[in-house]
């Protein structure tokens, strides 16, 4: 076992022990599930115009987002921001590892380990409720190809941002900017395509929606078969690319960090 | 009685300038709080603009709820954090301290821990309000300006009842305390669309258990001068609901003096 898988398996096992957590956040999400199911059923009870998904879709998208809306990278790592204040975060640079593919690893296991105990539940409840349908096999081997290229997406995010410690210390202002363009550009608020058709050129511009949008679209079929191929590769470029960024930010902080102590 | 006042207000103003020490973050947390609850309406807007209305509703009465129900929640939100993080007095016997002094508990618990940052929201829900209030095809006249501010102080004290019963239940048990976010989180999430446009098990859940619909939507009728079509309600009862809003609050209370009398330390 390498160290990053050595990491990946550390960071899932522990985070799968917080058990009573994940049931009250069940409870939580089927609620939430509901409300959001009945306020866009309500809209479109009255509803004349064309659409540009329908109610069917919009509800399976609901309960994709109450499934795997841990998918959104919130936060910078809580352990890795602790280090980097208290200055531990030099032991972690003698370490010989890689420290990007260490906390990637990291990352990554934050992003699955909560999904698979909320995820499974919530999915089998939604499924047996009809409110999800069977997307068909294509469709949904596009999604899971998808849904793993958008935890290989947030990881790089969640990276990105841990990395941004080096700077400004407090996690705090950057947790707020991020959560608020995670939000609203992935998708998880409302799904992308009732923006304004004036918005969509910017929102398809951004790597946000690769996050929710893309595989939950992929999944409810309002992305169309051909075009599948072309999201995962927009999707696994947006990755590499904030996996350069986040190689060269760490690089160029690990050059100047001061460490203080003995 | 006055003596308490004064020292609640001693304490506020401590928490004030303790909060206060760190300008830049405060300034910078608040813009962040207004413009992540504000993402909220930004979507309820694009629905709009997609479905034109929601069940014969309007987005300017939309944004009226949706500016009720989130002044009253950032109003308790603010002032009774201190029950809302009430189980970590709890779990780590803090509680023990707060007995032995001769001053009222709830005073003492929430007091100190009443959140200045929470400005944001409330900007935020004042100004939706304030586009609404220019928006809407209603009267401007004292009595509904004045069954407005009825219905925000209405839903603080629901909320603030909420909090105090997510308290009282951190006596018995602090695992299931997230359950408690459906109704309060989940309460506003609800409170931000007329009640009508949900289901009927719904409905009755957040107008008898959870009574959101008092402070928001049977107010609302009153104020914009609609009839209630899905449940017939008087239009007197619309003036007065805020008021079930208040009495949760005394009855929350009770909870908590209840729970109080039950309470066995963690130990040392």
């Amino acid at each position: 076992m390498t160290p990053y898988q050595a990491m990946f398996s550390a960071r899932f096992r522990s985070l799968l022990q917080y058990r009573a957590a994940a049931i009250a956040g069940f409870c939580t999400q089927i609620f939430w599930g509901l409300i959001r199911m009945m306020i866009f059923s309500a809209f479109y009870a009255g509803v004349q115009e064309p659409m540009p998904m329908d109610l069917r879709q919009v509800i399976a998208y609901v309960w994709l987002g109450q499934a795997f809306f841990t998918m959104i990278p919130l936060r910078p790592d809580r352990d890795v921001e602790g280090l980097i204040r208290s200055g531990n975060v030099a032991y972690e640079m003698l370490r010989p590892v890689d420290q990007y593919n260490l906390w990637y690893s990291r990352a990554i296991a934050t992003c699955l380990a909560p999904m698979s105990l909320r995820a499974v539940p919530i999915l089998l409840i939604s499924l047996v409720a009809g409110w999800l349908y069977w997307p068909g096999w294509l469709p949904l081997a596009g999604c899971a190809v998808s849904m793993l290229a958008a935890a290989l997406l947030s990881a790089a995010f969640c990276t990105l941002l841990t990395i941004t410690m080096f700077w400004t210390i407090s996690g705090r202002g950057i947790m707020v900017i991020a959560s608020i363009l995670a939000y609203t550009l992935s998708g998880i608020m409302i799904p992308l395509p009732f923006f304004p058709d004036s918005m969509q050129w910017l929102l398809n511009a951004l790597p946000f929606r690769g996050l929710i949008d893309v595989p939950f679209r992929i999944c409810t079929g309002s992305i169309a078969a051909g075009q599948v191929p072309m999201e995962i590769a927009s999707q696994l470029a947006w990755t590499a690319v904030l996996v350069l960024a986040g190689r060269m930010l760490l690089a160029r902080s690990v050059r100047r960090v001061v460490v203080q102590g003995g | 009685m006055m003596n308490s006042l004064r020292l609640y207000w001693r304490l506020v103003g401590v928490a004030f300038r303790c909060q206060m020490q760190y300008r830049a973050s405060f300034v910078l947390f608040t813009i962040g709080h207004f413009l992540s609850s504000g993402m909220e309406i930004v979507s309820i807007w694009a629905l709009f603009a997609r479905f034109k209305s929601l069940g014969g509703w309007q987005l300017p009465e939309v944004a009226f709820f949706y500016g009720l129900i989130n002044l009253s929640f950032a109003l308790a939100e603010g002032i009774g954090r201190g029950f809302d993080t009430f189980s970590n007095l709890v779990k780590s016997g803090d509680f023990d301290r707060l007995l032995l002094r001769p001053r009222g508990l709830a005073l003492q618990v929430s007091a100190p821990e009443v959140q200045f940052l929470r400005t944001g929201r409330l900007l935020q829900g004042l100004l939706v309000l304030a586009w609404a209030a220019g928006k809407l095809h209603v009267a401007r006249s004292i009595p509904r300006v004045g069954l407005t501010l009825f219905a925000i102080v209405g839903g603080a004290c629901l909320f603030y009842g909420l909090f105090v019963l997510q308290a009282t239940m951190a006596f018995w048990s602090t695992e299931t305390l997230e359950l408690m976010n459906t109704v309060t989180y989940g309460g506003t999430e609800t409170g931000q669309y007329p009640i009508s446009i949900y289901k009927p098990w719904f409905r009755r859940f957040f107008t008898f258990v959870v009574p959101i619909a008092c402070v928001t939507y049977f107010p609302a009728l009153g104020v914009l001068g609609r009839s209630d079509a899905v449940a017939g309600s008087p239009s007197w009862f619309h003036w007065i609901a805020p008021a079930i809003g208040v009495a949760f609050l005394a009855a929350s209370f009770r909870a908590w003096c209840f729970g109080v009398r039950h309470y066995c330390s963690t130990g040392s």
